[in-house]
């Protein structure tokens, strides 16, 4: 069966007065500001309409949903028309059979007849219209002016006509079939706020126009897929659909992307996806979507795909296919040799941030229970340990403090080293639609992003400070707010610990983090950051969202306490509107954390030391657990390195190209006896593996994932496992082959053991999620529904606790010979590595990384928009196109990542984070030069492409 | 591990903390790396500090004394998983 939410027609008032009507002789009670329509279709009561849908606002100029009002002269539209106490409706009667009538009639007129070959048949509705108002025929006929034939009898070239536009890969765009309902530019305004569509022309001449008419693909849309689901007709249409017909059934599940965590709907057929459209039910979305998880779902599919187990002794070898049995025995059987050698200590494994709740869990049970050591850490070492540290030092938990629908309430938002469009791309469309009602926006990053100005934004602070000062601003900002009285002192004295405060009190009022003595560090002027100081503390309410800009840095962790001092200080922790809020890469980040991924803490961020705990996970897992923290993923490969650390089971990441100084991490790689992958394509990493375990893409997964908000979402599965197995069974395969006993019968028994096991997560189970649809942990005796929001009327660990974040500069500085600072980060149609996205048309949008450079900076070196440059630091240089923009200020440099070749890390050097070594990708000192020679790094990743990836015939 | 990587990483923790004064500090740093460096870093990090290795920060050295000594941790040969059923 297909899911079909209801389209009440008009979006639900937030209004708490009630308004009592009468509709058609039923009563009903309905918030005020509510329209007829809605108040029409909670009675179930269905009026026609085509240019109104629930996810925008009405618009009345169809004139279909017109109905009767007793005492009313004329016959207004339901969808513009709000309630009032009393009235009588009547939304069916002759006279208004015959009008709507007459208004379909017009549209039918100018609209092609082919309803048994177009692409929406069965899924449109003006063809449900035409049909509930009983349209019979046309009089008009259809040889007039029109819109819908290339040539008209007797007038030749019809002017009129315009060709499908089909330059989107995942949609087209036919103009013959519109009926400018502008449902599409709507979307495009209020759900998405690209401002991509317009209605172009007036009366019988208006139209859709993508841009300056240019097309959709040369235009600024950014292929989110909100038009196409608006759309009521067969315009904006799926290439899916158009090639594969209308789907049968669909399953919710969650997109494995980006931290959003977005709720979808897969469309299906038997067990092939159609499409994949947006859940508005979706607790992170609420029926929203980004290009990525609406319309990058076919690397599933992709012929590159590995769907069979593979062993080689040597790297150099070919692969050799084999049987699940084989496999897991190969690899068992190296484990095993390799500790009787070298000690249980020598082997570990990294668990997969893009992997669901369950899967990563029985990684590090296996980790810690077969392998017996804590030699387990997880991606987010690289991308936001910083957070859990610093939040966790502050308030007492490891992950953000709101639900994303907090943005609603937000007056003052303060985004500091995130690119949300790009990033977060469905968050920064509910935070960019808040922005459009009104709150005031702060950007603190070195790039001029989409954030700080895009059509109807702009950012009344943008503070373009130099990489690796950020605790430098954050300091400076609680500066001005404390020395010029506008703390929160009510807030402070009775939440905050008082002893801790006055001491920070202390070190914050010291002139040298005034915004003046910084400004030549941060090169930011004193004055934007006073202005921005006093908005945020004065402004009401204060949200702060964060990417990786804060935490992959030497002073991640500080700068996380330093957003947290400042929340408090300003009273802005624990009611809607307000928080610290990480914005998470990975889909399931903040999962992989929860589930006990870091080598010293287990399930639940308790750390392995406390002998309570341990008793406990003793008793469930039957097991010994070693009471000594163990290696992160730089330790491991320093001790790969070193000769100590010789085997390890990597869960669906590719540290050779995500992980810092890329030469490092392959000669670690090179190092080891006994590398295990399990990823569903032969990634860089691979190319150093000896066993490859194919595992499954989040069509074929059954868990869960939890989002950026903690939110807990269902992962269903739609098509059975391509290779046969889900993961956590071969990972508990494994476990026994290494002489644990470890099985499941199913992933809910997972999740049932993990709640059983962490107290944040006792009232967990798939029933629960199925009830709610999702539940944000913590979920307890004390919340059995959950937590949407964290810190209410007290913090996790009691006071909240400021931390002194004293500013100390990066070793890492431009220097002579490599005078500018390269600093990192994503584009919106590419994925981390893009080992997903570079295997679908999302490349269409970014077929390369490119190197964005300022003019001043190209020019200085000779380098003109577009050349190839060969990009150097002290660790290691590649080569890419530039790309020249005023995006960029003087003396910084920006790339992605998403394209192997790039090697982006073999720059990146081995600095990081004080408190959780979280690589600093965002500070390398470079030199750029033009160039048209491949790197030597890239000659060596030509040759490993070839060599390393063979596959032996059978 | 080399050293100065040690050092460095050693010495970030003691930037940090040396805001706290020194009593405070030097505990603090002793917890951080108790809690969260592995045993064969602690061990490297001892020889470091026996080789008399200059660079380190003074309440890094300050720290040494409260820093847990590692056995040699699960790094020898014969030292397996208990439920290892092996010859
Ligand atoms: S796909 Fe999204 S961005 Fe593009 S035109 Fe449609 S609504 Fe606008
Ligand atoms: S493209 Fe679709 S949504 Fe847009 S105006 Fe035409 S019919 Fe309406
Ligand atoms: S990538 Fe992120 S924003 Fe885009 S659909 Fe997936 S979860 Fe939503
Ligand atoms: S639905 Fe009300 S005017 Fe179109």
């Amino acid at each position: 069966m297909i899911i079909k939410e209801t389209d009440f027609g008009t979006p639900k008032s937030e209004a708490t007065q009630m308004v009592t009507l009468e509709i058609d002789g039923h009563s009903i009670t309905v918030p005020e500001g509510t329209s007829i329509m809605r108040a029409a279709m909670e009675l179930g009561t269905k009026i026609p309409k085509l240019c109104a849908t629930d996810s925008l606002n009405s618009f009345g100029s169809c004139r279909l949903c017109l109905v009767e009002i007793e005492g009313r002269k004329g016959t207004p539209a339901s969808c513009t028309t709000p309630v009032a106490a009393g009235i009588k409706v009547k939304t069916q009667s002759d006279r208004l059979g015959n009008l709507r009538k007459g208004v379909m009639e017009l549209y039918i007129s100018d609209h092609p007849l082919d309803c048994l070959t177009c692409a929406a048949n069965g899924d449109c509705e003006l063809q449900d219209m035409a049909g509930a108002v009983g349209l019979r025929d046309v009089r008009y006929g259809y040889d007039g002016d029109n819109h819908v034939s290339a040539k008209r009898e007797g007038v030749g070239e019809n002017f009129r006509f315009k060709e499908k536009d089909e330059s989107n890969p995942y949609f087209t765009f036919d103009p013959a079939k519109c009926i400018v309902c502008s449902r599409c530019v709507r979307a495009c305004e209020e759900v998405q706020g690209t401002f991509a569509l317009t209605i172009d022309g007036r009366g019988f001449a208006s139209h859709v126009s993508a841009g300056m008419d240019e097309g959709f693909m040369a235009s600024e849309c950014v292929s989110c897929g909100a038009c196409v689901q608006a759309c009521p007709t067969a315009t904006l249409t799926e290439k899916s659909v158009i090639k594969k017909g209308q789907p049968e059934h669909s399953v919710v599940t969650t997109c494995a992307y980006c931290g959003v965590g977005c709720s979808f709907k897969a469309e299906m057929k038997g067990d092939d996806v159609i499409r994949m459209v947006p859940y508005k039910d979706g607790g992170a979305n609420e029926g929203h979507s980004c290009v990525k998880g609406r319309f990058a779902w076919g690397y599933a599919t992709h012929k590159d795909r590995v769907t069979k187990p593979m062993i080689r002794t040597r790297i150099t070898d070919p692969w050799k296919e084999v049987g699940w049995e084989e496999a897991i025995a190969h690899a068992a059987g190296g484990f095993k040799s390799i500790q009787r050698k070298y000690g249980r200590g020598s082997i570990g494994g990294i668990t997969s941030s893009r992997c669901t709740n369950e899967e990563v869990y029985v990684v590090q049970k296996m980790i810690r229970s077969a392998f017996q050591n804590n030699n387990v850490d997880t991606c987010a070492r690289v991308c936001h340990s910083p957070t859990g540290y610093g939040l966790s030092k502050t308030f007492g938990t490891s992950a953000g403090t709101q639900n994303f629908k907090s943005v609603e309430k937000a007056d003052v938002i303060l985004i500091i080293g995130a690119n949300p469009t790009d990033g977060h791309p469905v968050f920064a469309s509910r935070m960019k639609k808040r922005i459009r009602a009104g709150a005031k926006l702060i950007v603190a990053d070195p790039r001029k992003t989409d954030s700080v100005r895009s059509p109807h934004i702009e950012a009344s602070f943008h503070l373009p400070l130099r990489p690796g000062t950020n605790v430098a601003i954050v300091n400076a900002l609680s500066h001005v707010i404390l020395t010029e009285g506008l703390e929160n002192k009510a807030f402070i004295a009775e939440r905050c610990d008082t002893v801790e405060f006055s001491r920070w009190t202390n070190f914050i009022r010291d002139p040298k983090n005034s915004p003046e003595a910084l400004e030549a560090e941060t090169g930011v002027s004193a004055e934007d950051v006073r202005g921005a100081a006093r908005l945020f503390a004065t402004g009401g309410n204060g949200a702060i969202y964060y990417g990786l800009g804060v935490t992959e840095h030497s002073q991640g962790s500080t700068m996380v306490m330093g957003m947290a001092n400042l929340a408090m200080l300003t009273g802005n922790i624990g009611r809607e509107g307000v928080g610290v809020n990480p914005l998470r890469g990975q889909n399931n980040v903040q999962g992989a954390c929860d589930m006990g991924s870091f080598p010293h803490e287990l399930p639940g961020y308790r750390h392995i030391s406390d002998n309570v705990v341990r008793d406990l996970f003793n008793k469930v897992w039957n097991t010994t657990l070693d009471s000594e923290p163990g290696l992160r993923i730089p330790n491991m490969l320093s001790a790969a390195v070193d000769g100590t650390f010789k085997g390890i089971f990597i869960q669906g990441e590719d540290i050779a190209q995500s992980d810092p100084n890329t030469n490092h991490v392959t000669a670690a790689l090179e190092a080891m006896e006994m590398v295990v992958v399990q990823d569903l394509f032969l990634n860089e990493t691979a190319a150093f593996a000896h066993v490859f375990f194919p595992g499954t893409s989040f069509l074929e997964k059954d868990g869960t994932f939890t989002n950026a908000e903690r939110r807990i979402n269902r992962v269903r599965q739609v098509k059975a496992p391509m290779q046969g197995k889900h993961e956590w069974q071969v990972v508990a395969e494994l476990a026994q082959a290494m002489g644990y006993d470890m099985k499941y019968n199913n992933a809910a028994e997972i999740m049932d053991e993990i709640a059983l096991v962490t107290p944040t997560f006792a009232g967990v189970s798939f029933k629960k999620i199925e009830e709610m649809g999702s539940v944000q942990w913590p979920c307890n005796e004390k919340a059995p529904n959950g937590t949407p929001m964290m810190h209410v009327d007290g913090f996790v660990r009691g006071k909240g606790r400021f931390m002194i974040t004293e500013y100390v500069p990066t070793p890492e500085r431009a220097n002579r010979d490599f005078p500018l600072i390269l600093t990192t980060g994503r584009i919106l149609s590419q994925y981390n590595v893009g080992a997903q996205t570079r295997r679908t048309e999302n490349s269409s949008w970014h077929p390369e990384d490119v190197l964005e450079i300022h003019p001043h900076d190209a020019e200085l070196r000779g380098i003109a928009d577009g050349d190839m440059v060969s990009l150097t630091s002290r660790i290691g240089g590649t080569t890419l196109r530039a790309l020249i923009t005023e995006r960029m200020p003087q003396g910084v440099i920006y790339t992605t990542f998403h394209h192997p070749v790039t090697g982006a890390n073999v720059i990146t050097t081995e600095y990081s984070d004080w408190a959780t070594n979280c690589p600093e990708y965002k500070v390398t000192a470079v030199q750029v030069r033009p160039s048209n020679q491949p790197s030597e790094w890239q000659k060596d990743w030509e040759t490993r492409e070839e060599e390393n990836k063979r596959v032996a015939a059978e | 591990m080399e050293s100065k990587d040690m050092v460095r990483m050693a010495n970030q923790i003691a930037t940090f903390f040396k805001s706290y004064g020194a009593e405070e500090g030097t505990k603090e740093i002793a917890t951080h790396i108790n809690n969260f460096w592995e045993p064969r870093m602690r061990s490297h990090f001892f020889d470091f500090v026996a080789k008399g290795n200059t660079g380190f920060d003074p309440l890094v050295l300050a720290a040494v004394s409260m820093i847990r000594k590692p056995a040699d941790h699960a790094t020898q040969q014969g030292d397996l998983p208990k439920h290892g059923e092996e010859s």
